[in-house]
C-alpha cells in the first residue's frame, strides 16, 4: 500500500505542514516526520509526511544514470 | 422575492410565477421565450440535430463555472460535435427546496453568459421544487436543436485508418476543478474548469476541412472513455502516444496525490478530432489560433489492427491498452 | 515536477534498459510484493522492454487483495450499524466480502465515507459528535503509523467517537511465509519503497542471509524500477545475495524510527489470515490494551455473518506468484474489473486488474 508522492513543504504550523506538489498544496501532518523543515521535500502518504527525502542522495543516483546513458550511447556510436 | 426556494415555487401559483417571469425568464429574454407558450414555435430549414444532457455536479459552484455554465455549453458541444450550428435550447430545473434565490440567480447569469457567448437562445424551460433531500441542491437538464449544414457527415462511426487524432488542449482540468471542491479530498488549487462552449472553434475548424470524420466532447469517464467510444463505434484502432497528449502540472500533481489517471478525468471544454491525414495540419493550425484551442494537438492516429481498441504508446516506447473507465476514478491510497 | 519526473526521464531508461540487456545471461525469476510496484510495472510496459530472460512475478502486495473475506465482513456489519459512519480509503469500496461490500451497503442506506487520510476521519468525528466514526484500517507498514498517529491524536484531543477496525498486515512475517512453503522459485525480491522507508531495508536482510535470495528496495517511477531490475540483475550474475536500496533518496536501512516508534506504541503484533495464503503468526497489527477503547472491534456488537469464499476464484494462488491471471480460467471472460469476482480484479493495484487494464497490445 505505497502511494506516495514527493511534496514540497511550504510552510509549517505545528504539527501539520502546507505541502505543494506541481502547484497543487494540501496541508499534511508531521507527527511521523518532526523533523523535516520548510524547503525539504516529503513523501506524501494518506495525508502524512512518512519521510523526509534525500535530495543529494537523488541527484547522485541520477548523476549515475546518467553517466550509464552516455556511455550506453557511446557504445553504439 | 422570498430568500430560498419554497415547494409553493414549483406549484404553478403566483409565487411560481413570480419565479419564472422575475429570476428565470428576465435574465434570458428572448422573443421566443417572452412568450411563455406552452411550446416555442420556430422555422428551420435543413437537416436538424437534437439532443440532450441533464446535469446534477456537485458542488454547484467550482473554479472555472457552475452548473448554469455547464448546462448551456454541455448540450451546445454535443450539437457542434456533429457539425450542427447550435440555435435553440430549451432549460429545466429541478430545485431542491431550501435553495437560496440568490443562487439560482447566479446560476441564471452563468446560463445566460454561456448562451450568449454560443449564441443559442433558451427558448422554453420548466422548473418543479422538490423535498429536501430529493435534489442535490439543483438538477439541471437542457435539450437542444441545431441545424447541420449540407454535405456535413460527422459520425463517431466515420472514422478511417489514416486518419489523425486531435486533441484541443489540456485533460483533466474540470475533473480535478471540482474534485478540489469536494470535502475529504481537501487539497486547494488555482485549476479552473475548462467549461466553455466549442462551437466557435467548430465552425472555424469545419473552414479547414471537408474531412472531419468524427469529434466528440471527452466528458464523464476521460479522454479514454471518448477514445474507446469511438474505436468501438468506427470497428477501428485508436494508437496515441503518452507524450502527445497536453496535462498541466497541477492536474498531474493532483492525480499523482490522490493515484488517478488524468486519461479518465472529465473535461468540459475539450473535444477529440478525427481528420483525413492531409488535412490534420491545417485543422490543427485554426484551432491553435482560436482561445479554446490554444494547446491543441496530434496525439496519434487511426490503425486497421486491434479494432476496437485504443493503445498507447508510453514514454519509455512501451505500448499498453488504454481501456475505459470502469466506476468512478476514486481517489486510491495504494 | 521535481524528483519524479527526472525518473521518468526515456533517456534513463533507455541507457538502464541496455545495460540490463548486455548483462542479464541467466533465466532469473523476479517478484515484486507491492501493488504500486505491480500497476508501475504494468502501466508502463516494463515487462516488455526487458529481455526474454527476465520473468516477473508479482506477489501479495496489494493490502486490498490480501483482506480476507472474514474481515470484509466485519467492516460491512460495522457500517450497517446506524449510529456508525464508516470512513474508508476509496480502494475497499467495491471489493466484495462473503455477500456485500462497503458499496453496496452505501446503496442500502449505510453511512459510508470516503477519505484521502485519517486526517479527514478525525474532523469528520469532531464536525459529528453524535455520530461513531470508524476508520477502516487497511494497508502496510507504510499506512499503519498514520493510523497509530491519528489514534495517538485522537486521545490527545479527547475524542470520544473515533474508532479503528484494524486490518493492518506487516510484510517481513508474510514473505518469509511465502518463501518457506517452496511453491514458488524466486530469484530476486523487489522489496517495496514506501514499506522500506518505514522499517528500513534492514527488514529484509534476513531474505538474504536465510534465503540466499537478492534483495534490491525500488521506487515507483519507471527509470526506478529499471534501475532495480538492473542492480538485481547484477548481483544474480555474479551469485551474490545482500540487500541493496536502488530508492536511496527515500530509504535507508534503519527507516523512520519515529513513525515505527509510534505505530508499535499504538499496535502490536497479532495473528491475521492472508487472502490465499491463510493464517501467518505475528503478522497483523492489533491495538494494544492501552489504546482498547479506540478499537472498533471491542466497542460494538456486531455480527458479521458466516463467511464465504467464491468458487472458481484462483487469487490465492494469483497473490502467491503460482500462477498468473492469464491462468486463471474466469480472467477476461467473466471476472473483469466491470464485473469482478475476486479482489485481485476488484482492487485497481491487483494483479488481475493490472493484467487486464495495462495488458500488451498483443495479449
Amino acid at each position: 500500500m505505497c502511494l506516495a508522492v514527493p511534496a514540497l513543504v511550504r510552510s509549517i504550523d505545528g504539527d501539520e505542514a502546507e505541502v505543494e506538489l506541481g502547484g497543487v498544496t494540501r496541508r499534511a501532518s508531521l507527527m511521523l516526520t518532526p523533523e523535516a523543515r520548510v524547503g525539504d521535500y516529503v513523501l506524501l502518504h494518506a495525508g502524512y509526511a512518512i519521510n523526509v527525502l534525500d535530495e543529494a542522495e537523488a541527484e547522485e543516483t541520477l548523476n549515475m544514470l546518467r553517466e550509464m546513458a552516455r556511455l550506453a550511447e557511446d557504445d553504439v556510436r | 422575492m422570498t430568500e430560498r426556494i419554497l415547494l409553493a415555487h414549483g406549484s404553478g401559483g403566483k409565487l411560481a410565477h413570480d419565479l419564472v417571469e422575475k429570476v428565470l425568464v428576465k435574465p434570458l429574454s428572448n422573443p421566443l421565450l417572452d412568450r411563455l407558450d406552452d411550446s416555442a414555435v420556430f422555422s428551420c430549414s435543413g437537416r436538424l440535430a437534437f439532443t440532450t444532457d441533464s446535469y446534477v455536479v456537485n458542488p454547484i459552484f467550482f473554479p472555472g463555472g457552475d452548473i448554469g455554465k455547464l448546462a448551456v455549453c454541455g448540450t451546445v458541444n454535443d450539437l457542434s460535435m456533429v457539425g450542427a450550428t447550435p440555435l435553440y435550447l430549451s432549460l429545466a430545473f429541478i430545485i431542491e427546496e431550501g435553495l437560496l434565490v440568490d443562487e439560482l440567480e447566479r446560476v441564471l447569469i452563468s446560463v445566460q453568459a454561456a448562451a450568449r457567448e454560443a449564441q443559442v437562445q433558451i427558448v422554453t424551460g420548466d422548473t418543479k421544487v422538490v423535498n429536501k433531500g430529493s435534489a442535490d441542491r439543483l438538477f439541471v437538464n437542457t435539450a437542444g436543436v441545431g441545424t447541420v449544414p449540407e454535405g456535413v457527415d460527422i459520425s463517431g462511426s466515420n472514422a478511417q485508418p489514416g486518419d489523425k487524432v486531435i486533441l484541443s488542449g489540456t485533460i483533466g482540468d474540470h475533473g480535478i476543478a471540482v474534485l478540489s471542491q469536494r470535502e475529504g479530498l481537501g487539497f486547494s488549487t488555482r485549476l479552473q474548469s475548462d467549461c466553455a462552449p466549442l462551437s466557435g472553434l467548430v465552425a472555424e475548424m469545419l473552414t479547414a476541412s471537408k474531412r472531419i470524420h468524427a469529434m466528440r466532447d471527452p466528458t464523464r469517464g476521460g479522454l479514454a472513455t471518448t477514445l474507446n467510444e469511438l474505436a468501438s463505434q468506427s470497428r477501428v484502432g485508436i494508437r496515441i502516444e503518452e507524450e502527445k497528449v497536453p496535462v498541466r502540472d497541477e492536474v498531474r500533481g493532483a492525480c499523482e496525490m490522490l493515484g488517478i489517471d488524468p486519461l479518465y478525468v472529465a473535461n468540459e471544454g475539450k473535444l477529440v478530432a478525427i481528420v483525413h491525414p492531409e488535412d490534420a495540419e491545417a485543422v490543427l493550425q485554426k484551432m491553435r489560433q482560436h482561445r479554446y484551442g490554444k494547446n491543441a494537438a496530434i496525439i496519434g492516429e487511426v490503425r486497421p489492427d486491434h479494432p476496437g481498441r485504443v493503445v498507447m504508446k508510453t514514454s519509455l516506447g512501451a505500448s499498453r491498452i488504454v481501456d475505459m473507465l470502469v466506476g468512478d476514478p476514486l481517489p486510491r491510497i495504494c | 515536477m521535481r524528483l519524479v519526473d527526472d525518473f521518468r526521464n526515456s533517456d534513463l531508461a533507455k541507457g538502464l534498459i541496455g545495460s540490463i540487456r548486455r548483462s542479464s545471461t541467466k533465466h532469473v525469476r523476479l517478484m515484486e510484493f507491492c501493488g504500486g510496484h505491480t500497476v508501475a510495472i504494468m502501466r508502463h510496459g516494463i515487462r516488455q522492454l526487458l529481455p526474454s530472460t527476465i520473468e516477473m512475478l508479482s506477489g501479495p502486495g496489494c493490502p486490498v487483495c490480501v483482506t480476507d473475506n472474514a474481515d470484509l465482513d466485519k467492516a460491512i456489519a460495522l457500517a450497517r450499524l446506524p449510529e456508525v459512519t464508516l470512513t474508508t480509503f476509496g480502494d475497499m469500496l467495491k471489493v466484495r466480502g462473503s455477500r456485500s461490500s462497503l458499496q453496496q451497503a452505501r446503496a442500502e442506506g449505510a453511512d459510508v465515507r470516503i477519505v484521502y487520510s485519517t486526517l479527514d476521519a478525525l474532523q469528520i468525528a469532531r464536525q459529528n459528535p453524535s455520530r461513531k466514526v470508524v476508520f477502516l484500517g487497511v494497508g502496510f507498514e507504510t499506512t499503519a503509523p498514520t493510523v497509530a498517529a491519528s489514534i495517538l491524536q485522537a486521545e490527545k484531543e479527547g475524542l470520544q467517537n473515533y474508532y479503528v477496525l484494524s486490518m493492518h498486515k506487516l510484510c517481513p512475517p508474510v514473505i518469509k511465509a511465502i518463501l518457506d512453503s517452496g511453491e514458488v522459485r524466486v530469484s530476486g525480491l523487489i522489496c517495496p519503497g514506501h514499506v522500506s522507508a518505514v522499517v528500513g531495508s534492514g527488514s529484509w536482510d534476513f531474505i538474504a542471509r536465510d534465503y540466499g535470495i537478492p534483495c534490491v528496495v525500488s521506487g515507483f517511477e519507471p527509470v526506478d524500477i529499471l534501475q532495480t531490475v538492473h542492480m538485481l540483475v547484477g548481483q544474480l550474475e555474479k551469485g551474490e545475495s545482500r540487500v541493496e536500496i536502488a530508492y536511496r533518496r527515500g530509504v535507508s536501512a534503519e527507516g523512520n524510527k519515529r513513525a515505527l516508534e509510534i505505530m508499535y506504541q499504538v499496535f502490536e503484533p497479532c495473528p491475521a489470515r492472508w487472502r490465499g495464503v491463510g493464517a501467518v503468526p505475528g503478522s497483523g497489527l492489533g491495538l494494544r490494551d492501552a489504546y482498547r477503547r479506540f478499537d472498533a472491534e471491542a466497542a460494538f456488537e456486531f455480527d458479521p455473518g458466516p463467511t464465504v469464499e467464491p468458487k472458481g476464484c484462483i487469487c490465492g494462488e494469483i497473490l502467491r506468484a503460482i500462477k498468473t491471471p492469464r491462468e486463471c480460467s474466469l480472467f477476461r471472460s467473466v471476472c473483469t474489473p466491470a464485473n469482478p469476482v475476486g479482489p485481485c480484479m476488484v482492487s485497481s493495484e491487483g494483479s488481475c486488474a493490472a493484467y487486464y487494464l495495462y495488458g500488451a497490445a498483443d495479449d
